[in-house]
C-alpha cells in the first residue's frame, strides 16, 4: 500500500506538471486574448514530432531547445496569419478556427510522419531506474520530466513577477481589455503570448513524447483534459490551473492504481447481484475503468455547482 | 396608492469603491421623473440596479409595491418595467422590424411558444409596424439594425423599450447625440407614449428635462442631493452649487 | 355562409380604405406576406420532387447508399444549426444526442424483433427523437446557462463523458463491436418490409422532408425568433422579458430531438451503432458540415451535408489524403468565407437581381484556368509528397488524376511546382480585377454597408 501511494503520488505529479505546462500556456492565451485555443494540444504534438525528427539526426538534447522554438514560431505565425484574421468575427469564430486548426494539424502530422507511433525515446543517459522501492523502479526520465517542469515554472514565475513584460501580462490577466490602454503594441504582445504559450506546449510535447508515445492521436488524448483543467481551475487563473493540473493528475493515477469496484462495496454492504442483469456493468464498475471519465465528471460537477472554477474570479 | 418605484437605502460598490451611496427615492405612479447629474455620478448604475442588471450591495427596490431587489432583469420586465440603454443595445443582425417585434413578443403573451408562427399573427405585426411608424423607422424596417445610422439606432432603442407597453418606462439619455430637430421629435414621442405611465429618465439636455419632467432628482457622487419640481430644483442652492451652474457653464462652452 | 359574408365584408372594407390605408398597415401586411409559409411551398414541393426522382437518376447501389447517408447527415446538420446558426451555441458534443438516439433506436428495433413490440419502422426515427430529447432536457438544463465559450466547454465535457461511458457500459453500448439490430422485423408498411436500400431511401427521404419542414417552421415561431435575438444580444433579450437561458434551453431541446431523429435514421440505415457514432469525431464532423455549408442560412447545413458526404464517400475512394483536403477546406472557410458555401453563392444575389451577373461571369471565366492549374499543382504536390513520405522502400508510384507518376524522378515534381506556382501567381495578379468586377456587379453594395 505504501509503495502504491508513493508511486501514484510521483506518477500523478509527472502527469500533473505536464498538464500544467499545457494549461499555463492556454491560460495565458485565454486571459490576454480571450481565445480558448482548441489547437493548444496540437502544438504539444508538434513539439514531440519536431523533437523526434531532430533526434534522428542529432540526438535528444538539441531537440529539447530547438523543437519548442520551432513550435513557438509556428504558434506566432498561426496567430499572425490565421487567428488575427478571424478575430473580428468574435470569440466563437476564433474557437471554431482553432478547432479546425487542431483537425488540420493532425492531418498534417499524418501527412509528414504517417499514422504509426514513432520510435522517439528517452536519451540513453536517462534510461536507468533512479531508485527502486519495494521492487518497483522509478525511471530517471520521469524525474527529469519533473525537473524540467519545475524549472519552467520557476522561470515563468520569475518572468511574471519580476519583469516589465510580466507585469503587463499580469495586468492583462486581472483586467482584460485594459492592455490597449497601457499604450503597448497589442498585436505584438498577442503574437508573443501566443508564440510563448505554444512553445511551452511544444516543450511539454518534447519531454512527454518519449514517455507517453508519439502518435497522431496524442493531441486528441490530452487536448480535452487540458480544457478540463483550465475550466476546473477557473478560466484565466494560473494558480487555479496549477491546482487543477495536480488534482487531475493525481485523480487519474490513483484511480488507475486503486482497484476498487462497486462490487467490492456491495460485498461490504452484504448485497448480492445478478451477473446477467442489464445493469451488470454498473455493479462491476471498478475505479481503473472509470478513471478516464473522472475528469469529465469533475468538470460537469464544477460547472453546475461552482461555475467560476476552483480559483477563478470571473464567472465562466 | 403605492408608488410605482420605491428605493430604500440602495447601495452599490464595485470592489472597494462605492458608486451608489444610499438612495431613497419614491416615484409615484404616472409621474415623469428625470434624474440629472454630472457624468460618472452613477445614473446609469442606478438604472442597472433598478432593472436588475446589477446585484445590489444593500437596500431594497419595490416595483408597484412588490419587492424586486433580487429578481432577474427578465422577471422585472415581466412585472411591467422596461428600460433603454445609454449605449445602444439592439439586436444587430435582426431586421429593424424584428427588433421591435422581439420587444413585443413577451408582453403580447407569445412566450416561448413553438406552435405559433410569428408571420401569421396579425395583431403582433401590426403593432410592430405602428411602433416603427411612431419612431420614424417604417421605411427602414427591412435593414439589419446594425447598419442603421446612430440616431436611428437610438430611436430603435427607444422603440424596443416602449414596444411592450410597460407601466414603468426608464430611458437612459434618450436624446444623447441627437440633433436639435431629432431631439424635438423624440421628446414628443416620449410624451405621447408615456401618457398615463410612469417615466424615469436620465437626461443631460436641460431643455428636455424642464419640458418633460414633473419632478427631478439630482444625483451627485452616488447620492441624491435634491428632489422636487423643476422650479424647486432650479431654485435649490445646493443644486446650483453642486451641479447646475457647472453644467450651464459647460454647455455654454460647448456651443 | 356567414364565413363568406365576413370575408366579403372584410374585403369590401379594406377595398374602401385602400386610398387611406396607413403606411404601417402596408408594412405589416408586407412583412406577413413575405414571411408566410405559403411562399416557401414551391421550394418544399421542388424538394419533394427531387427527393422522389433521385433514386431514378442514381440507381446504382453505391448511389443509393450515398444518398441515404446524405439524408441522415442533412437532418443531423440541420439540428446542429438550430444550436450554432440560430441560437449562437457552439457545440462540440452534438453527437451525444445523435448517438444516444441511435443506440436506443437499435435497442427498440431489437425489442420489436424479440419481444414482439409493435412499431412500424417509419415511426422509429420519432422514437429516436424522443430519446434525444430525453437526454437534451437534463443536460440542457445546466449547459444553456451561458452561450459562447462556456457552452462550448460544457458540450465538450459532456461529449467526452458520454463517449467514455460508452466504452465502459458494455451491456448498453455493446463494447467495441457496438449494438446491431434488424430493421425488417416490424410490421410491414404499405407492403414494404424495408429489405432493400431503395425502400430505406424513401423512408429516409420522407423523414428528411418532415424534419426539415418542422425545423424550418420552428425558426419562424416566437421561440425560434427569440433564439435569434438571444444569439445576437443575450443581454437585451432579458430586458424584453425573455430569460436567455430558457430561450436557449428550448432550442437546445428541439435540437436534441432532431439529432436523435437523425440517430434513429442511422440505426435504420446501418442497423448498427458503435461508440464512434457519439464521440468527438462525429461531433466535430457535424460542425464541419454545418459550418462549411453556412450556418447563417437555413439551407446552409443541407449544402454542407451534401458536399461533405460526397467528399467522405467519393473522394475517400481516390485518395487517402481526403481528410487533409477537408481540413484545408474547413480552415479556409473559417478564414475567408465565414458564411460558408451558401454565403459564397448568396453573395451574388445583388448582382443577379440587377442583371449584372455577366460582368462577373467574364471575370470568373478568366480565373478558371489559373485556378484549375493551381489546384492541380497543389493536389499533385500533396499526393506525390504523401507517397514520398510514406513509401515503403521501392514503392514510388503516385496515382493522381488517373496518371501514374514516379515520385523518385524530378520531372513530375517540376511540373506540379510549375502548375501551382504559375496558377497561384496568375490568381494573385487577377485578384484586383476580380474584386473590381465584384464591386461593379453588386453596385458597390460593399461600400454602402
Ligand atoms: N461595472 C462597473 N465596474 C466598476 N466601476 C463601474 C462599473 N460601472 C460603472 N462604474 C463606475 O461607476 C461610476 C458611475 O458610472 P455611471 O453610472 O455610468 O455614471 P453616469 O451614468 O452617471 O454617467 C463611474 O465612475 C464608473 O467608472
Ligand atoms: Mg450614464
Amino acid at each position: 500500500m505504501v509503495e502504491l501511494v508513493i508511486f501514484s503520488l510521483l506518477n500523478g505529479l509527472v502527469t500533473g506538471l505536464l498538464l500544467f505546462m499545457l494549461s499555463s500556456g492556454l491560460t495565458l492565451i485565454f486571459s490576454m486574448m480571450g481565445v480558448l485555443n482548441f489547437a493548444h494540444a496540437s502544438f504539444y504534438m508538434l513539439g514531440a514530432y519536431f523533437a523526434y525528427t531532430i533526434s534522428t539526426y542529432v540526438g535528444f538534447w538539441p531537440g529539447l531547445i530547438v523543437a519548442p522554438l520551432l513550435v513557438g514560431l509556428a504558434g506566432a505565425l498561426v496567430e499572425r496569419y490565421g487567428l488575427r484574421h478571424v478575430h473580428r468575427h468574435g470569440h466563437v469564430a476564433e474557437l471554431i478556427f482553432t478547432f479546425g486548426l487542431a483537425f488540420l494539424i493532425e492531418e498534417i502530422v499524418q501527412f509528414f510522419w504517417g499514422k504509426a507511433t514513432k520510435d522517439y525515446s528517452a536519451p540513453e543517459l536517462l534510461q536507468f531506474p533512479l531508485f527502486t522501492l519495494y521492487g518497483q523502479n522509478f525511471p530517471a526520465y520521469k524525474a527529469f520530466m519533473i525537473l524540467i517542469s519545475v524549472g519552467i515554472f520557476i522561470g515563468l514565475f520569475t518572468v511574471l513577477s519580476r519583469t516589465r513584460v510580466g507585469l503587463i501580462i499580469q495586468a492583462a490577466i486581472t483586467h482584460p481589455h485594459t492592455v490597449s490602454n497601457l499604450g503597448h503594441n497589442v498585436p505584438l504582445v498577442f503574437m508573443g503570448v501566443f508564440g510563448v504559450g505554444s512553445a511551452l506546449a511544444g516543450l511539454a510535447g518534447v519531454i512527454a513524447g518519449p514517455a507517453l508515445g508519439t502518435f497522431p492521436g496524442m493531441a486528441f488524448v490530452l487536448g480535452s483534459i487540458v480544457f478540463v483543467v483550465i475550466v476546473v481551475g477557473g478560466l484565466g487563473s494560473l494558480p487555479g490551473a496549477f491546482v487543477a493540473s495536480l488534482l487531475i493528475g493525481w485523480l487519474q493515477t490513483f484511480a488507475i492504481a486503486l482497484d476498487w469496484s462497486v462490487s467490492d462495496l456491495l460485498d461490504i454492504l452484504g448485497i448480492s447481484f445478478d451477473s446477467e442483469h442489464v445493469l451488470r456493468d454498473l455493479w462491476t464498475l471498478s475505479l481503473p475503468q472509470v478513471a478516464p471519465i473522472l475528469p469529465y465528471i469533475l468538470l460537469v460537477l464544477i460547472l453546475i455547482f461552482r461555475p467560476r472554477g476552483l480559483m477563478g474570479k470571473r464567472e465562466t | 396608492m403605492t408608488a410605482a418605484l420605491q428605493m430604500q437605502g440602495v447601495r452599490k460598490s464595485f470592489g472597494p469603491t462605492e458608486i451608489i451611496r444610499g438612495i431613497d427615492l419614491e416615484i409615484p405612479t404616472g409621474e415623469r421623473h428625470a434624474i440629472i447629474g454630472p457624468n460618472g455620478a452613477g445614473k446609469s448604475t442606478l438604472f442597472h440596479l433598478i432593472s436588475g442588471k446589477y446585484s445590489k450591495t444593500a437596500g431594497r427596490i419595490l416595483l408597484n409595491g412588490t419587492e424586486v431587489t433580487e429578481l432577474q432583469p427578465y422577471q422585472i420586465n415581466r412585472m411591467g418595467l422596461s428600460r433603454s440603454f445609454q449605449i445602444t443595445n439592439i439586436f444587430p443582425r435582426l431586421s429593424v422590424f424584428e427588433n421591435v417585434r422581439c420587444g413585443l413578443l413577451w408582453s403580447m403573451g407569445y412566450r416561448n411558444s413553438f406552435w405559433r408562427l410569428v408571420d401569421t399573427e396579425r395583431a403582433l405585426n401590426e403593432r410592430a409596424a405602428q411602433i416603427l411608424d411612431e419612431i420614424g423607422l417604417l421605411e427602414r424596417c427591412d435593414l439589419p439594425a446594425g447598419v442603421l445610422a446612430y440616431a436611428e439606432q437610438r430611436a430603435l432603442e427607444i422603440g424596443i423599450t416602449i414596444a411592450g407597453g410597460a407601466e414603468v418606462i426608464m430611458l437612459d439619455e434618450p436624446t444623447a447625440g441627437m440633433s436639435h430637430s431629432e431631439t424635438e421629435g423624440v421628446v414628443e414621442l416620449i410624451r405621447r407614449v408615456t401618457q398615463g405611465r410612469t417615466l424615469v429618465m436620465v437626461e443631460h439636455d436641460m431643455g428636455v428635462v424642464f419640458n418633460l419632467a414633473d419632478r427631478i432628482s439630482v444625483l451627485v457622487y452616488g447620492e441624491i442631493i435634491a428632489t422636487g419640481t423643476p422650479e424647486e430644483v432650479r431654485a435649490s442652492k445646493a443644486v446650483q452649487e453642486a451641479y447646475l451652474g457647472a453644467v450651464d457653464a459647460g454647455e455654454g462652452e460647448a456651443h | 355562409m356567414s364565413a363568406t359574408e365576413t370575408g366579403s365584408a372584410a374585403t369590401g372594407k379594406s377595398g374602401d380604405r385602400t386610398g387611406a390605408e396607413p403606411a404601417w398597415k402596408r408594412v405589416a401586411d408586407d412583412q406577413m406576406r413575405r414571411g408566410a409559409f405559403r411562399r416557401t411551398l414551391p421550394v418544399w414541393g421542388a424538394a419533394f420532387v427531387v427527393l422522389m426522382i433521385m433514386p431514378l437518376l442514381f440507381s446504382s447501389a453505391v448511389g443509393v447508399t450515398i444518398m441515404n447517408q446524405m439524408g441522415i447527415s442533412i437532418v443531423f446538420a440541420l439540428s446542429y444549426n438550430m444550436l450554432l446558426g440560430q441560437g449562437g451555441m457552439l457545440s462540440f458534443g452534438h453527437a451525444v444526442y445523435f448517438g444516444l438516439g441511435g443506440f436506443l433506436s437499435v435497442h427498440v428495433m431489437n425489442y420489436v424483433e424479440y419481444d414482439g413490440w409493435w412499431l412500424p419502422l417509419p415511426l422509429l426515427p420519432f422514437v429516436g427523437g424522443l430519446f434525444g430529447l430525453a437526454f437534451a432536457v437534463p443536460i440542457g438544463s445546466f449547459s444553456t446557462r451561458r452561450a459562447g465559450t462556456v457552452f462550448a466547454m460544457i458540450s465538450l465535457g459532456v461529449g467526452e463523458l458520454v463517449a467514455a461511458c460508452s466504452i465502459i457500459f458494455v451491456a448498453f453500448f455493446g463494447g467495441e463491436e457496438g449494438v446491431s439490430g434488424d430493421r425488417t422485423m416490424g410490421p410491414p408498411v404499405f407492403g414494404s418490409e424495408f429489405l432493400s436500400e431503395v425502400e430505406v431511401y424513401y423512408l429516409i427521404a420522407g423523414i428528411v422532408l418532415v424534419a426539415a419542414l418542422f425545423m424550418y417552421l420552428f425558426s419562424r415561431t416566437p421561440a425560434g425568433r427569440m433564439a435569434n435575438a438571444v444569439r445576437d444580444n443575450e443581454e437585451r433579450a432579458e430586458f424584453v422579458g425573455y430569460s436567455q437561458r430558457y430561450v436557449r434551453f428550448v432550442s437546445f431541446c428541439a435540437s436534441g430531438f432532431f439529432a436523435g431523429m437523425a440517430g434513429g435514421l442511422f440505426a435504420i440505415n446501418y442497423e448498427i451503432l458503435t461508440e464512434e457514432n457519439l464521440n468527438l469525431v462525429t461531433s466535430g464532423w457535424v460542425l464541419l458540415m454545418a459550418f462549411i455549408g453556412g450556418v447563417g442560412f437555413f439551407v446552409g447545413p443541407i449544402v454542407g451535408a451534401i458536399v461533405l458526404t460526397l467528399l467522405q464517400t467519393v473522394l475517400s475512394n481516390h485518395t487517402e489524403l481526403w481528410q487533409l483536403y477537408v481540413g484545408i477546406l474547413f480552415v479556409l472557410t473559417v478564414m475567408y468565407a465565414p458564411r460558408g458555401l451558401t454565403g459564397l453563392v448568396a453573395m451574388h444575389g445583388p448582382a443577379l437581381r440587377t442583371g449584372r451577373l455577366g460582368i462577373l461571369a467574364r471575370a470568373y471565366g478568366a480565373a478558371v484556368v489559373p485556378l484549375l492549374a493551381f489546384l492541380a499543382g497543389v493536389v499533385l504536390l500533396l499526393e506525390m509528397g504523401n507517397v514520398a513520405n510514406q513509401s515503403v522502400v521501392g514503392e514510388s508510384e503516385a496515382h493522381v488524376f488517373g496518371l501514374t507518376l514516379d515520385v523518385s524522378t524530378v520531372a513530375p515534381w517540376l511540373v506540379a511546382l510549375a502548375l501551382a506556382a504559375g496558377g497561384g501567381y496568375a490568381l494573385v495578379r487577377l485578384a484586383p480585377r476580380l474584386r473590381d468586377a465584384f464591386a461593379r456587379a453588386t453596385g458597390q453594395a460593399g461600400a454602402a454597408s
